[in-house]
This record gives structure tokens, C-alpha cells and sequence, in this order.
């Protein structure tokens, strides 16, 4: 063990935690923080089931050390619901839309899919496929997720009137 | 109103779009211990020596186990035959850990147990195994010539099995024929690749017992194989199903690792965890990879088919976990929706060095529908008819429903189709395609340079296999109801159709229902999720069950408020009289007073408890059918195929959750798609595999992906009370077959015949070249 102190704030919650170097951040959140619904599918950098947020850009948890994350804003699909669980528009038009099957991918879409209405709050949806191309679902076929993405944007916009 | 045929949100949602989901790796227990598996790096060899020392010694390691280390807590070091009667090993079941002989990359030697998963994997890295290299068979016709080496030295042959499956006379079919036609295919279905891998996780008990969670589709299976052979009195072990992230087929079988890690908690009195990586899946989660196939087909001047005869060799790799039932699919229905009077194919199940073969969502019908879509349109470019035509000469015509194929099932029961309108769903997805349109269209994109592709494919599926499902439901004092099922989840959202099934026998909303599926504490009976079976046959269970709880109400409350049954009825959670009557009792009550109380009187002639236990039975299989056409767009420079245009027809019966039916069909066109273009397990000549990331192994991604246009006909199966057929696969089997049917349709100008699956874009591109070459010369040649 070659172990470190690090503090982050997780989902607005500032957290102190030790870490050993080379834990990786989906391990620290998962295991250490008890944070598991962040996914891991392949540990490798390619499926996308970890995403998560860091100081505001998807990242892949699974790809980063916990100690990379000293002082950064995390936000995984526990920080996703309003204070009172509140549903995100995201989350609520997943369920509509029917969205997640086994619910294994759903994390890291939700959180790339949230970087991106952020960023493109009218997609088209050639834009939302390109935007979950780095997330891989084996059950849906996609075409429910990008229907939720759709409805999404449009509730966040009107939100935003 | 009722919950059965609307699209009601599912049950399952609101815990995984918040992060509340269980999956193995979620459950964490006060002192759990990690395991990492040793894998053999070698296809074949004699194992030598395996010296743990040096990884005993390594920080936070426990212990390192190999075979003879866990010997004596096992029955046997090998496993039973899996889902099998009679659950025997044999000659080809795989082994718990393997000590003397490894035969593919992948299979495990030992086990670490350590403090973390990081430790174990380290130590792991630091077992050190000494092979001594043996003859490896990667191809699986190699294996069954003459003269080639065994995959194992235990082996007399690598043919495990050799089987005629047959009907009428081919001989005469074949004599009397107008045409004949040939072919060989190879058909490659890779992985079934669940997002979420496998895992264990056995917790010791303070009985000796164990409990065991384990991301499978087959729990009651794994419970009794666990309690075989760890010698464990089933009443001190529970296997526990819980979330599961996907299943596709490969969580059917029961693994080497699902009994190491119980045996090693056993052993170390410790709980023991082990979460599969992708790499190990890739090494060792089944695949169902190969099928070569000789075809011939006859048919006379009309090309109606009269015979179709051949030979089937299937990759079966190095052990058979399970009784070969996939190949026996494979050949006993390829000729799918199709009137075939005469039949016989050879079906060889050969051994080879590589990862053991089983089901892969479809299980050997997507290669059936593969290979009879393909000579069909071998047969229409022979003889000049159109492709849809020759297919509506050949469909069973409605008026010979139920129609049956002179074969058998598994069940030794007559494969008997029971319900459908093939070519009325063959005329509606083609009108919907604008198929007759699409010359048209093709041919002006050509004229731009643009190679536009129709494919059609026409497939059926044996749906809701038995003998039988459990279904629960009870009714607890505190008004609670609930379905408890052997029936397994693993994402397709059968909890909220269970719970809708009981719902509206209960007059109770479907979200107020909870479902318990797969945990053997709370289901005696079970045989799990497989073969498009568990809304069939749990559903009709639950549906028997929830009207016997209803019928048990009314009698009690009948009773309990001194009213005749007739003028009761069920509705929001309470039975009352009928017509505004204000007299009512609530399930809750009716729970409450039939649970009992010391020494009280109870209502006579009702047996205690509110609630009812149903296996129905069934050796009859409802069969689902569809239609599938499929547009592509080829690009002859570089061999991309561009799916532009997808339409799926499929009659599954009565739908109970007509969305959640669309997500399984849609997910299965998609996995279909990616068996045609883009997945493909690589093996050298060596038997390494090489493709073990997401980086090689391509999986479909949502840009590849065309929108799915969907059309359901429900035509009701008569063999079950609901009237349902399963969708868990219909979407799978016919794609791969529409859609190079699509390919080939586009390089038409190129006069190419393509037999395989998948095509890739080097695949292709080396087609097309040696084509126009070949163009090219005869242009050149003088007249
Ligand atoms: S688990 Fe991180 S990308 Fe797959
Ligand atoms: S919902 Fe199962 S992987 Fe996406």
C-alpha cells in the first residue's frame, strides 16, 4: 500500500478519504465511498459505464486515480437527483422513454448525456448518437436513449424559459 | 384499468436511474476477501508445476489454491452436465479449477484470495505455471478429420457428438428437382458481452452453510450444483439472483468459478468475492462462435422447395458445460417458416481449443435463419424469380395452422407451430419497407454512384420452453402482495410484467406489487431464464396463481361479511359488495384473519394464508415469427455498410408490455446487426484469442444505428393463458440474415455471392476489388 489522504467534494459533500496511488477513481467512489452506481463494464477505458463528472467534464472513472481527483467537484448518477429526489429531466425521460433495460450503461449515459444538454441544450439526433457513441448499451439498442435525450432537452429548455 | 397490454412504466427504473440498483459488486460484507483467478496462457499443454510460492508470500494474500487444494471440500474437481436431468459429469464438462491439463487460453488453473482485488490480481500475476506445449485445434473442420490431434489427451475424438437430423425422403426430393443449388456458409456469432460481467459473491454462514449471489440466469440450476457438489445440506444454502447487468445467453451455463469461489469460503471460512473482468469474459464467458454448413437445396421450375440436405459442423470448443442442444436448434430449425417436405442434415459437434460454446441470444436459430435466408436468395439469383416470391411460394400458409414439422423438441414433443400468418406478416413488412418501390430508388442512386442494398429475412422462434415455471403470489397481513418466481431477471423487465399479470387479477395497480425473482429462499422451484421462456411460462403461473388468491379473497370475505361470493368483487385493494354496496374488507384484513391467531376460531373450510403456488406446465413451445428488411448503403471504395433503413414485423403473441417488447426487439436488431458487420472472436492458428478489449471486439455503438421501425401483429398462441409468445430473441435471429442479404443486393453490380457472417469493410473491400478486377479482364479479353 503506498497510501495517500485526499479530499474532494462528491456530489456537493466535501470528502476526506485515503487512497492508495493507484486506486482508480470508479474503485475509490465504489468501494470507499460506497457510491455504487457508478458501473463498470470494461476497465478499460471503452464502454463508458463509469462516467462520471469532474469538475464539470465527463470523465472515465475507471481511467483516472482517485488521487488525480484531489480537490476537484465530482459528480456521479447519486448527485443526479434534486436535494428533495427531485428526478433530473434525464432520469424521468429515461423511465418514459424506457431508456435503460438492465440499467448496467445507465449511469454513464446519464452523465454523458448531461455534460451534453449542457453544452447543446437543442440537439439534433445525430448529434445525441455521436454525443453516446463512447457509451456502449447491449440492451436497448439505443434508439430508446436517444428518444429520452430528446425529450430531455426539450423539458430543460422549456425549464429555462 | 387493466395493467396487462399497456405500455405501464417499469417497476424496475426508479432504484437504477438513481444508483440504488444491487448488482454483485454493489453488495458489500463486513470481511470479504477477493479472488483473481490464474488463466491458462496456453491453448494447450500439460501443466507441469504450479509453484504458488512466491505469490503466498505477496502482501495481503490469504491463499492460493489450486485443484488439489480445493479437492477436498468437492464432490468431484469436475462439474455436472449443467441444466441437465440427470446432472452427471462426462467426458467434456469442464473442470472446477484444472491441474493437469489446460485446453484454451482462459481456463482456471487457480485462485488467489486476498485482502483487496488488486492484491489477488497481483499475486495472481505471480504464480508462476510451468506448460509443456501440446497440439492445439483451432478449426473446428480440422478437428474432425482423420489424423488431427485430440483437444485434450483424454479424448479419443474431438467429434463429441455426431447427429442425422431428418425428414421424408431427401433422395427422391433431390431426384425429381428442377434445380439444385449449393452452398457452403460460415456463420460467426461471437459474444454475448452483458455490460456487466460475471461475479460471486459467498457469504459464510454461521450453520456452515452458505448463501451465494451470483450474476446468473440460472440460480435454482447453480443451487443445486452447489449443493451437490460442496456436499452442503440444501437447507443451510440460498443462491440469490441479484441485478443482473444483461444476460444474452452466456449466464446459462454453470461456471468453473461459480463453485471455486464458494469452495474457497468454505475452505478459508471466509466470505470470498470475485467480479470477472472484461478481458476474463472475453477468456472464458462462453461465446457460440462457429458454424460451417454444405447446403444444397432443390426445388423445381418455380422454385418451390422439394429437399434441402447438408452437413452442419459446429465449434463447440474445448468443453460442453451443458447437454449440445444448440447445434440440434440450429439444424432442426433451419427451415424456419417454410414448408420443406423432405430433410436431412448431418450435424457434427467437434472440439476445439478455444472457449467453450454455448448460447449466445438466439441460440443457434440465427445461424438456422441465416442459412435458409441465404440459399432462399441463392435459389431466387438462380432461377431468375424475385426474392419475396420464392419466399411466399414456400411459406406455411395460414390455413395449415397449427402446422408441424416432422421433428422433435428437446422434450421428445412434436415441434408444432402453433399460431401465425406468415406471409400476411411477409406482404405487410415489405408494403411498410416500400419494397416494391426500391428499384427504383436503387437504380437512381446508382446512376449517382451511390450502391443501395434491400435485404428481406423471414425467421420463427420456439418460445416459452417448460416444463414449467414457479409463480407465487401472496398476500401479506400488511396488505402487501407479492410474486416470488424461479423465473430469473436480468433486465428485461420481467418484474413489471409479472407484477401487471397479478395486478389485475388482484384489481391492484402493477407498482404496488413486488416482485422476487430468481432467489431460492423465496421460490422452492425453478429453472431460470433461457430460450424467450420466462413471460410465458412465470407469466402464466402468476396469471393462474393471482386468480386463485382472488377467488380465495372473495370466499373469505364472503364468510368474514356474510355475503354470497356472487355479489362480491375485487377492486383497489379491497373486496365489496357490488353496486355501492358500502360493506367492504381489505386484502390486508383478509391476510391478517387468515394468517391466524392462537387459540382463535379460523373461517371454516379455507385453507390458512392469502395465497396460491402455481407450476403450469407446458412440453409445447408458442412460436413467435417475423419479418425483417433491412436498406443499406454500400461503399465499394472503402467496404463501409451504412444501415439506412430497418423495418422489423414481429407477431409475439399477446402483448403484456407492448414498450418493454419494443426494447427487447430493438435491442436484439441491434445485436443482429452487430453479428452481421461488426463482431467477430479472433483466434490465431495457435488458438490465441485476439480480440480481448472493447477496442477490437467491436460492439455496436448508437451512431452505426439506423431508427428501428417496428410493427407487431399479435395473433394470440392457444397453448397458454395469456396468449403470449416470447421476444427475448425474436429480434436477434432474423437480422444478420436481412441484412447481408441487403449487402449482397447492392454489390449486385459486382455479381457476388456472400456466405458468411460477419462482413467486414476489409472483407468487402477485398470482394468488391477482385470482382471489378475480374470485370475488368473480361472487358479487356478480345472478342
Ligand atoms: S468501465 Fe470505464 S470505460 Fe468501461
Ligand atoms: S440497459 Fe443494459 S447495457 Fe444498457
Amino acid at each position: 500500500m503506498n497510501a495517500r489522504s485526499i479530499a474532494l467534494t462528491v456530489n456537493g459533500r466535501p470528502v476526506n478519504g485515503t487512497a492508495d496511488v493507484r486506486t482508480t477513481l470508479a474503485d475509490f467512489l465504489r468501494h470507499s465511498l460506497r457510491l455504487t452506481g457508478t458501473h463498470l463494464g470494461c476497465e478499460h477505458g471503452v464502454c463508458g459505464a463509469c462516467t462520471v463528472l469532474v469538475d464539470g467534464a465527463s470523465v472515465r472513472s475507471c481511467l483516472m486515480l482517485a488521487v488525480q481527483a484531489e480537490g476537484a467537484h465530482v459528480r456521479t448518477i447519486e448527485g443526479l437527483a434534486g436535494p428533495d429526489g427531485e428526478l433530473h429531466p434525464l432520469q424521468t425521460a429515461f423511465r418514459d422513454k424506457h431508456g435503460l433495460q438492465c440499467g448496467f450503461c445507465t449511469p454513464g449515459m446519464l452523465m454523458t448525456l448531461v455534460e451534453f444538454l449542457e453544452e447543446n441544450p437543442d440537439p439534433a439526433e445525430a448529434e445525441i448518437r455521436d454525443a453516446i457513441s463512447g457509451n456502449i448499451c447491449r440492451c436497448t439498442g439505443y434508439e430508446s436513449i436517444v428518444a429520452a435525450a430528446l425529450q430531455a432537452a426539450a423539458e430543460i429548455r422549456e425549464r429555462r424559459r | 384499468m387493466r395493467a396487462v397490454g399497456r405500455s405501464v412504466p417499469r417497476i424496475e427504473d426508479p432504484a437504477l436511474l438513481v444508483g440504488k440498483g444491487r448488482y454483485v459488486d454493489d453488495i458489500a460484507l463486513p470481511g470479504t476477501l477477493h479472488a483473481a483467478f490464474v488463466r491458462s496462457a496456453s491453448a494447450h499443454a500439460r501443466i507441469a508445476a504450479i509453484d504458488t510460492a512466491a505469490a503466498a508470500g505477496m502482501p495481503g494474500v490469504h491463499a492460493v489454491l489450486t485443484a488439489a487444494d480445493l479437492r477436498p471440500v468437492l464432490r468431484s474437481l469436475r462439474l455436472p452436465l449443467g441444466a441437465s436431468p440427470t446432472s452427471s459429469e462426462n467426458s467434456s464438462t469442464p473442470f472446477v479449477l484444472n491441474g493437469h491439463e489446460a485446453a484454451y487460453v482462459g481456463e482456471p488453473i487457480a485462485l488467489v484470495v486476498a485482502d483487496t482485488r488488486y492484491e489477488a490480481e497481483d499475486a495472481a500475476g505471480a504464480v508462476f505455471v510451468d506448460y509443456e506445449p501440446l497440439p492445439v485445434v483451432a478449426d473446428a473442420r480440422r478437428a474432425v478429420e482423420a489424423g488431427t490431434p485430440a483437444v485434450r489427451t483424454e479424448l479419443a475424438s474431438n467429434l463429441l457428438n455426431r447427429m442425422m437430423v431428418a425428414f421424408g425422403d431427401v433422395d427422391e426430393a433431390f431426384a425429381k428437382a428442377t434445380h439444385v443449388v449449393a452452398d457452403e456458409l460460415w456463420q460467426h456469432r461471437g459474444c454475448g458481452h452483458p455490460l456487466e460481467g460475471r461475479g460471486v459473491l459467498a457469504e459464510t454462514r454461521p450453520d456452515g452453510g452458505l448463501c451465494v449471489w451470483s450474476s446468473t440466469q440460472m440460480p435454482h440450476d447453480l443451487f443445486h450444483t452447489l449443493a451437490g457438489m460442496l456436499g452442503l445440506d440444501e437447507n443451510c444454502l440460498r443462491v440469490v439472483t441479484p441485478d443482473v447487468g444483461g444476460g444474452f445467453g452466456p449466464k446459462y451455463c454453470i461456471y468453473p468459478e461459480e463453485l471455486a469461489v464458494p469452495a474457497a469460503a468454505l475452505l478459508l471460512g471466509r466470505n470470498v468475492k470475485w467480479i470477472e473482468d472484461r478481458r476474463e469474459n472475453f477468456l472464458s464467458a462462453v461465446q457460440e462462435r462457429d458454424q460451417y454448413w454444405s447446403l444444397e437445396v432443390a426445388t423445381d421450375g418455380d422454385g418451390r422447395i422439394l429437399g434441402m440436405r447438408g452437413r452442419l459442423i459446429h465449434d463447440q470448443g474445448a468443453y460442453a458445460p451443458k447437454a449440445v442442444n444448440l447445434p440440434y436448434n440450429s439444424a432442426s430449425a433451419v427451415t424456419g417458416p417454410y414448408v420443406v417436405p423432405a430433410f436431412a442434415v448431418e450435424v457434427l459437434i467437434a472440439h476445439t481449443n478455444k472457449v467453450p460454446v454455448s448460447s449466445v441470444r438466439g441460440a443457434g436459430y440465427p445461424q438456422a435463419a441465416f442459412a435458409m435466408e441465404r440459399m432462399i436468395d441463392l435459389v431466387a439469383a438462380r432461377l431468375g424469380i424475385d426474392r419475396v416470391a420464392v419466399r411466399a411460394r414456400n411459406l406455411i400458409p395460414p390455413e395449415k395452422m397449427p402446422y408441424t414439422k416432422p421433428l422433435k423438441a428437446r422434450s421428445g414433443a412434436g415441434i408444432v407451430y402453433d399460431s401465425g400468418d406468415y406471409p400476411a406478416c411477409q406482404a405487410e413488412a415489405l408494403a411498410a419497407a416500400g419494397w416494391h418501390d426500391f428499384p427504383r430508388r436503387q437504380a437512381e442512386a446508382l446512376a449517382q454512384g451511390r450502391h443501395l442494398g434491400i435485404g428481406i429475412a423471414n425467421a420463427v422462434k420456439g418460445t416459452g420452453r417448460g416444463p414449467f415455471e414457479s409463480g407465487v403470489v401472496r398476500v401479506a397481513p400488511s396488505g402487501r402482495v407479492s410474486v416470488f418466481t424461479g423465473a430469473t431477471a436480468m433486465g428485461q423487465g420481467l418484474a413489471t410484467a409479472l407484477a401487471q399479470i397479478c395486478a389485475d387479477e388482484l384489481g391492484v395497480r402493477p407498482e404496488e406489487v413486488g416482485v422476487i425473482a430468481g432467489d431460492t429462499a423465496f421460490a422452492q422451484f425453478g429453472l431460470g431464464g433461457f430460450a424467450s421462456r420466462q413471460l410465458v411460462t412465470a407469466g402464466s403461473s402468476v396469471h393462474i396463481a393471482a386468480k386463485a388468491v382472488a377467488a380465495k379473497a372473495i370466499r373469505a370475505a364472503s364468510t368474514m361479511l356474510d355475503l354470497p361470493e356472487a355479489e362480491l368483487e375485487l377492486a383497489g385493494g379491497e373486496v365489496r359488495g357490488r353496486g355501492g354496496s358500502n360493506r367492504g374488507i381489505s386484502l390486508a384484513e383478509i391476510a391478517t384473519r387468515l394468517r391466524g391467531a392462537p387459540g382463535y376460531a379460523f373461517p371454516a373450510e379455507i385453507e390458512p394464508g392469502l395465497e396460491a403456488s402455481i407450476q403450469w406446465k407446458t412440453d409445447a413451445l408458442a412460436y413467435a415469427n417475423a419479418c425483417h428488411v433491412a436498406e443499406v448503403e454500400v461503399d465499394i471504395e472503402t467496404g463501409h455498410v451504412g444501415v439506412s433503413h430497418y423495418i422489423a414485423l414481429h407477431d409475439s403473441g399477446r402483448l403484456i408490455n407492448p414498450m418493454i417488447v419494443d426494447g427487447q426487439i430493438k435491442g436484439g436488431i441491434a445485436h443482429g446487426i452487430g453479428n452481421a458487420l461488426y463482431e467477430l472472436m479472433g483466434y490465431d492458428e495457435e488458438g490465441q484469442p485476439l480480440t480481448t478489449t472493447f477496442a477490437d471486439y467491436l460492439l455496436v455503438t448508437a451512431p452505426e444505428l439506423p431508427r428501428f421501425e417496428t410493427l407487431y401483429r399479435e395473433t394470440p398462441s392457444p397453448i397458454n393463458p395469456l396468449g403470449a409468445k416470447g421476444v427475448g430473441e425474436a429480434g436477434t435471429i432474423p437480422a444478420a440474415a436481412a441484412i447481408i442479404s441487403a449487402v449482397e443486393d447492392a454489390l449486385r453490380p459486382f455479381g457476388v455471392r456472400i456466405s458468411q457472417t460477419p462482413v467486414t469493410p476489409e472483407f468487402l473491400f477485398n470482394l468488391i476489388s477482385k470482382a471489378r478486377a475480374k470485370q475488368r479482364a473480361e472487358r479487356e479479353m478480345p472478342a
